[in-house]
């Protein structure tokens, strides 16, 4: 292959086919690569799509898109070993389009993203490893798959948490486990009218829950469980550094998760579809790589770009931002004849521009918040405390809610000082 | 629901095997030599990891593909690339 192409683009995930469907539209050769048989094959996640921004590239994309539900019902809970205490919101606002946020399968997803940008004239490769960049007088000029080359002007590296190629280009160090989780799902299989009944759904509706607490058994994490149409995705994300300190077995974790008196019941009686895991970069801004250097950008999971605020997760979202906004940069890039780092710094400088990194920005400090253990098992703990003493009748006489209160947080070991910071830094977290 | 273990579990998944190629090395020599975590037998989702008579032996077919144990491995003594194209875990929903 001695042909040369506008840009090379590695992994069809969301960033890699967002990116290629808006440079293809604008008629740019573009070739998107994918080491799996098909866009999706190595996708997993554990969240929601918040699909706002995709409805820019694609309008009304849930129309014809293979999503699941659309997400109108969020529980947060805290979980210990025998109880649960959760916030449940549902509203209609997010009933209609355009939607708020979306279960998807991303094996079903990615593929048909992949297969919009090949329509609109990206050149799909799937069956493909990257194994290296391709350097010439030092910038980076295309891909090497084996014992083939291929060129380009700009390489977009998609190729997800791991970065692999940023690492190689020089952007990013080796990946510390303090900036990374490992995630752990099953795709448990039901019938479509007991997912509606048991999470009290109408039409296609769906709940998405964040558990924190023993849902990760004390490690620092979260549990999530949401509806598909005729499936329930249900897993648990523990920071990597954090499940080394607790010697845990993800597969462990995950079992003693299903087998909670909260969750048992929620999937009783289905059948494991699909087991799988992913790694989750969770070191907010942090852990970002430099974006681009000489015919070379990141997006997506590569470059770090995911929320965990506790209370929303999200990445998909981001990637997609990502993936438009270099896009656009290649596009500017190319008008301009300049493909050093000096004329792609236009992807950093809308990135900044976009909800991406003013997101990534107001949640800038939600990492190390989300690093407090207290999170994981005192809090969890005395929030349950204080309402099995709230609701629990015995011949003992009531005290009213603020000396109950006091006393479950002595109880906690929590200090009054530590109850009040951890409030202030989570109230300026979110 | 009877619960699965980590082997059940991966049964139900579908993957493309790339016989005699494995993308997992262990260089046992770096841990007989440094490591003492052995965080790789427990971090592994799929329990790719046993020990056998002191050496560290990668059941490489059964790799998700997550990366997790090279991020893990504190003596960079694992070689881990992703499987040949089309080969690996192919996962169906994801």
């Amino acid at each position: 292959m001695d042909e040369k192409f506008d840009a090379i683009i590695v992994g069809a995930g969301l960033a890699g086919s967002a990116a290629a469907y808006r440079l293809a539209q604008a008629g740019l050769e573009v070739v998107l690569v994918e080491r799996g048989p098909y866009p999706g094959s190595k996708s997993l996640s554990g969240g929601v799509l918040y699909g706002r921004v995709l409805s820019e590239l694609i309008p009304n994309f849930w129309d014809e898109a293979p999503v699941e539900r659309f997400i109108n019902n969020q529980v947060i809970t805290f979980m210990t070993g025998e109880a649960s205490f959760s916030v449940d919101f549902k509203t209609q606002a997010f009933s209609a389009p355009p939607y708020n946020g979306f279960s998807v399968l991303r094996a079903r997803f990615d593929r048909w993203l992949g297969e919009k940008a090949e329509e609109a004239g990206a050149m799909l490769v799937p069956g493909i490893r990257v194994d290296h960049l391709l350097r010439e007088d030092g910038r980076i000029v295309g891909i090497v798959a084996g014992d083939e080359e291929m060129r380009a002007d700009v390489v977009i590296a998609a190729d997800g948490a791991n970065a692999f190629l940023a690492q190689e280009a020089g952007l990013r160090e080796r990946i510390p486990p303090a900036h990374i989780a490992v995630g752990v799902k099953e795709l448990i299989g039901l019938p479509r009218e007991t997912v509606e009944e048991r999470f009290r759904l109408t039409g296609n509706e769906g709940t998405a829950y964040a558990i924190v607490g023993f849902a990760t058994r004390g490690v620092s994490g979260g549990g999530f469980l949401y509806t598909n149409l005729e499936s329930v995705s249900v897993g648990v994300v523990m920071h990597l550094d954090d499940l080394i300190r607790h010697n845990l077995k993800p597969g462990d974790i995950l079992e003693d998760f299903l087998a909670h008196p909260l969750i048992a019941p929620l999937i009783r009686g289905g059948r494991l579809l699909e087991y799988g895991a992913h790694l989750v970069p969770e070191a907010g801004l942090q852990g970002m790589p430099r974006l681009v250097t000489d015919g070379f950008l990141v997006v997506g999971d590569a470059a770090g770009l995911t929320v965990n605020n506790g209370l929303v997760v999200r990445g998909m979202d981001l990637a997609i931002g990502s993936g438009i906004a270099a896009a656009e940069a290649v596009l500017a890039a190319k008008e301009k004849g300049d493909f050093s780092a000096q004329g792609l710094s236009v992807y950093p400088q809308k990135l900044e521009a976009s909800f991406v990194m003013q997101d990534m920005r107001t949640y800038a400090n939600a990492p190390h918040f989300m690093e407090n253990p207290r999170l994981y098992a005192a809090y969890p703990q005395l929030a349950t405390t204080l309402m099995a003493q709230l609701f629990a009748q015995t011949s003992q006489p009531k005290a009213h809610i603020l000396p109950t209160l006091l006393k479950a947080v002595k109880e906690s070991k929590i200090s009054l000082l530590d109850l009040a910071l951890d409030g202030w830094k989570g109230v300026r977290t979110l | 629901m009877n619960r699965l273990g980590i082997p059940e579990k991966l049964a139900l998944d579908k993957y493309e095997l790339d016989e005699g190629n494995p993308h997992i090395v262990v260089n046992n020599e770096i841990c007989r030599r440094l490591c003492k975590e052995r965080a790789c037998l427990f971090v592994c989702p799929a329990g790719v990891y046993t020990e056998q008579n002191g050496e560290i032996i990668p059941e490489w077919a059964a790799c998700l593909e997550c990366g997790t144990c090279q991020v893990a491995c504190p003596h960079e003594a694992l070689s881990w690339v992703y499987p040949r194209g089309g080969f690996g875990i192919i996962y169906r929903y994801g």
